[in-house]
């Protein structure tokens, strides 16, 4: 037993030649957040605090796709989405369709605790945020120059890809080889406290030149986060393969239902109820364990545990 | 065991005290659908396609809450969802803040075939509708009387309510409810009587397949999604049954309870009826709602924790049922 958090900046095809300039500010923001988790359960924050709390640092910073530094719509607009669930009470919310609103987990946790609802979308959504005073910005406060080329690029090659950070050059071969997976993806957190109360937080920009209007996994429950009594889980990668293999909560199931350990029933998932190269998560269970496996080349996470483990990482761990 | 079956449902929840030619006139709806649905598997129509057309129908009909007839938002508009999926493959595909679309469902199955995403929502959606011709008109044609009378009784009671059927006529219907003690989502059942519609189909291949529509909750935030178009929650089908759930949409969420049904069959090896029974039992706590439910091997179940649910089922073997309580 005892406390423990997980986070994630997103699971997809990143390069092992990811150049450094790319790769250290992002490994640096996890560390960052990472310290939060950490401080913030140590100060007995609850989990659902913690988690909104760390989401939030995630969403701010602009190299990862959430809040700002969103991936862009085909219109070359941003619509964010994001969920937060209680593994207490099972209580719930969600937000889709966020032009405005700095952080769309804050917006999801009011849904939840301030509503009758579950999830509330788009103009909706919008509207209730100004209602109770939620921090907005001018759409463009959350558009980034990166983004302004992947959308180019995406609709040059005429796909909708995960979200993917290739180098601005074009004369990399390589670059055009990689068939546009993610570098960069949803941001997540899961966090259990010494009591074994949990939570999941996960929030997302979703698909470079997705169409407007396009929902994610991210949103749904079950699907992109879950949390009950048991375990709480937060998945990234395609989300239209994470809402089909309802992977959030097939974690839970399994280790309910068929009494698999969190590590087992993680690694179920992520290798049998979706494609390869589709899926990461990152989850906790209510004794104080972690995992986060993925299918995908690599996924930016960290975790930590009381007992002092700590990782940050992006690749699979090397065998000896 | 095996050949196809058939399930679709009107709403969990009913009035004991819904007169009757209401009663009568729901159970008519429902019989015609089901029998469209089974000359449709007769004729080997793929389940994908029956639970469309099925649910089709009953959008199209203004009784239930779906498409026409669909329950109003607090501005008094109408903001329908559905979902679609397809057991064979897991594919599916979801529509939510439809405007004026006259069947949701048929734009839930266009998503999943025609686009790259599972889940569109508001004027994405519409876009979409649009550039593949589906069938539009005015938000004004999905409204009726009917529910013009209910939102304004749902002001005055000032509550987010299921969608509820009092005729007009008779606002005093709500002053009876004191004698009557059941509740829903914090409201006497006196307010509840058809809503959000579904249909599931094994078909004679064995494939199964879910299909879900609705127009929400009556007085609803605009923008409020609920359990209908959220593939786990409301609808879901893989290769051992498909799902449809109706009723309390926060509860149905929460429980993810169309998923659940088709693990605990997966993970513990439960028969449906056994699995429905659990899932209605163990997943919804103080939540009200049912589902309908069919399996690969040609059976239908169903369970429901309200006071009655609108429903119908109809298996190869000849059986047909259409029931209320």
């Amino acid at each position: 037993m005892g406390w423990a958090i997980a986070l994630h900046g997103g699971a997809g095809d990143i390069p092992l030649t990811l150049p450094p300039e790319r790769r250290l500010p992002r490994e640096a923001c996890l560390r960052h957040c990472l310290q939060l988790g950490v401080g913030a359960l140590k100060s007995n924050k609850s989990p659902l605090d913690v988690v909104e709390l760390v989401v939030r640092e995630l969403e701010n910073n602009p190299h990862f796709n959430a809040g700002k530094g969103s991936v862009l719509t085909t219109n070359g607009t941003v619509e964010m989405e994001a969920c937060i669930m209680d593994g207490n009470t099972m209580k719930c919310g969600a937000v889709s369709g966020l032009t405005t609103v700095v952080n769309a987990i804050s917006l999801a946790r009011l849904v939840m605790e301030r509503t009758p609802h579950i999830y509330l979308g788009f103009d909706g959504a919008e509207a209730f945020a100004r209602e109770h005073g939620v921090e907005t910005l001018d759409a463009s406060h959350f558009i980034t120059p990166e983004n302004i080329e992947r959308l180019k690029q995406a609709k040059e090659a005429n796909r909708v890809q995960i979200d993917y950070t290739q180098p601005m050059q074009k004369n990399e071969k390589d670059a055009a080889a990689t068939d546009g997976d993610s570098q960069i993806g949803t941001v997540g957190c899961v966090a259990v406290d010494s009591d074994g109360n949990l939570a999941a937080a996960t929030s997302t920009g979703g698909l470079v030149n997705k169409m407007v209007g396009r929902i994610g996994d991210t949103p749904i429950i079950g699907a992109g986060t879950y949390a009950n009594s048991l375990c709480a889980v937060s998945a990234t990668g395609k989300g239209e393969a994470i809402i089909r293999g309802t992977v959030a909560r097939d974690v839970a199931a399994l280790m309910e239902f068929k009494g698999l350990s969190l590590e087992e029933a993680a690694a179920c998932v992520v290798k049998e109820r979706v494609p390869k190269g589709t899926v990461g998560l990152v989850a906790v269970s209510a004794t104080g364990e972690v995992t986060m496996p993925f299918n995908t080349t690599g996924m930016f996470r960290a975790c930590a545990t009381e007992d002092g483990y700590s990782e940050i990482a992006i690749w699979p761990p090397t065998k000896d | 065991m095996g050949g196809w079956a058939i399930a679709l449902h009107g709403g969990a929840g009913v009035d004991p005290n819904l007169p009757h030619h209401r009663q009568e006139e729901a159970k008519e709806v429902l019989a015609r659908c089901l029998n469209m649905g089974i000359s449709a598997l007769r004729s080997s129509l793929p389940a994908l396609d029956v639970v469309e057309l099925v649910v089709r129908e009953l959008e199209s009909d203004p009784v239930f809450n779906s498409g026409r007839g669909s329950a109003l938002t607090e501005k008094g508009t109408v903001e329908m969802e559905a979902s679609i999926m397809d057991g064979m493959g897991r594919r599916c595909g979801a529509v939510s803040g439809v405007t004026t679309v006259k069947n949701p469902i048929s734009l839930a199955r266009l998503v999943m075939d025609k686009s790259p995403h599972s889940y569109l929502a508001f004027s994405g959606a519409e876009d979409f509708a649009r550039l593949h011709g589906l069938e539009v008109v005015d938000n004004d044609y999905f409204i009726t009387e009917d529910n013009k009378g209910m939102l304004k009784l749902a002001k005055e009671a000032n509550a987010i309510m299921f969608d509820y059927r009092i005729p007009t006529v008779l606002p005093d219907t709500c002053g009876a409810s004191v004698e009557n003690p059941l509740q829903m989502n914090g409201l006497p059942i006196s307010v509840y009587a058809p809503e959000t519609v579904g249909c599931v189909v094994v078909d004679g291949q064995g494939r199964c397949a879910a299909a879900t529509s609705t127009g929400g909750l009556m007085n609803k935030m605009s923008g409020r999604i609920g359990d209908s178009p959220l593939i786990g929650a409301g609808t879901y089908a893989g290769s051992l049954c498909g799902v449809s759930c109706t009723g309390e949409g926060e509860a149905i969420i929460r429980g993810t309870l169309a998923r659940d049904v088709a693990a605990v069959m997966e993970y513990k090896g439960l028969g449906l009826q056994e699995a429905v029974d659990f899932v209605v039992k163990e997943r919804l706590d103080e939540g009200k709602a049912g589902l309908i439910a069919v399996s690969r091997d040609g059976e239908v179940a169903c369970g429901f924790n309200t006071n009655g649910m609108f429903r119908g089922f109809a298996t190869e073997d000849g059986s047909v049922e259409v029931e209320i309580w």
